[in-house]
C-alpha cells in the first residue's frame, strides 16, 4: 500500500497533498536516474573499448564520450529539477 | 573472440582534451550568464537573478568536476576512466542535490528559475559546444590554430599572434 493511500486514510487536505508530492518527487528522481545510469554505463563501456582498440584516437573518443556523458546526464538533471519543484517549490 | 588490448594497462598520455572542452564550456557559460541573470531578474526580481546565478555556478562546477575526474582517471588507465565516469555521475548528482538542499530555505532562492536554469544552461551550452566540436571533427583543416602568420604592410615581415579559438 502506497504512502499516499495510507495518508489518505488518516490525514486530509494539505497533508495528503504533501505526502503525494513527496512520493511523486521520490519516484521522479529515483526513476529518472536509472535510465541515464544505464546509458552512461553503456556509453563509457563502448568508449573504453574503442580507446583500447585504437589508442591513437583516444583523445577524440574521450572528447565525444565527455559530451555523451553530459547529454545523458541532462536526463537525470531533468528528473532532479522535477524533484526539487515537487518537494521544495 | 576479438583481440582487444587490455584497458587496465593502457592510459591516456599527454594533455587531456576533455579539460579543453570543459574550459570552453565554462567560457561559453560565462558568456550567456548575464543574459540568463537578466531574464531571471525580469521575471522573479532579485531572488530570481540570484537563483539563476547560483544555478549557473552549479552547471560550471559540474562540467569542470566531470572533466577533471575523467582527465585524472585517464592518466591512471582507461578502465579507471570508465569507473570515474560512472561513479562521478553519482557523485556529481549527489553534490548538485546537496548544493540545492543547502540553500532551499534561503530567502534569496526561487526554486523555479533555479531548476529551469539548471536544465536550460546545461543543455544549451552542450548543444552550442557540440556544434563546434562536430565541425572540428568533420573539418580538421578548418580548426583554428594557436599561431597564425600575419603579414603587416609596414615591415613586410611575418609576425605570429595568438589566434582566437
Amino acid at each position: 500500500m502506497s504512502i499516499a493511500v495510507l495518508a489518505a486514510e488518516a490525514l486530509t487536505g494539505d497533508e495528503v497533498k504533501a505526502a503525494a508530492a513527496a512520493e511523486g518527487a521520490g519516484f521522479a528522481y529515483g526513476l529518472a536516474a536509472i535510465g541515464p545510469g544505464i546509458g552512461i554505463g553503456y556509453l563509457v563501456g563502448q568508449a573504453v573499448q574503442a580507446m583500447a582498440r585504437q589508442p591513437e584516437s583516444a583523445g577524440q573518443v574521450q572528447t565525444t564520450m565527455f559530451l555523451g556523458v553530459a547529454f545523458t546526464e541532462a536526463l537525470a538533471l531533468i528528473g532532479f529539477v522535477v524533484f526539487i519543484l515537487l518537494k521544495f517549490a | 573472440m576479438t583481440d582487444v588490448s587490455n584497458p587496465l594497462t593502457q592510459r591516456l598520455e599527454g594533455p587531456a582534451p576533455v579539460m579543453e572542452v570543459a574550459k570552453d564550456l565554462i567560457r561559453r557559460t560565462a558568456l550567456v550568464a548575464p543574459v540568463l541573470i537578466v531574464i531571471g531578474a525580469i521575471f522573479w526580481q532579485s531572488a530570481g537573478a540570484a537563483s539563476v546565478a547560483y544555478a549557473i555556478a552549479i552547471v560550471m562546477v559540474n562540467f569542470l568536476l566531470a572533466a577533471s575526474l575523467l582527465a585524472w582517471a585517464g592518466r591512471i588507465s582507461f578502465a579507471a576512466m570508465g569507473g570515474a565516469a560512472m561513479f562521478g555521475f553519482l557523485l556529481r548528482l549527489g553534490l548538485i542535490f546537496l548544493a540545492v538542499l543547502l540553500v532551499k530555505d534561503a530567502g534569496w532562492v526561487e526554486m523555479l528559475p533555479l531548476g529551469l536554469t539548471l536544465i536550460v544552461a546545461h543543455l544549451g551550452i552542450l548543444f552550442w559546444e557540440m556544434r563546434y566540436i562536430s565541425g572540428t571533427l568533420a573539418h580538421p583543416g578548418l580548426k583554428p590554430t594557436a599561431k597564425l602568420p600575419i603579414h603587416t604592410s609596414s615591415s613586410e615581415s611575418n609576425h605570429e599572434t595568438t589566434g582566437a579559438a
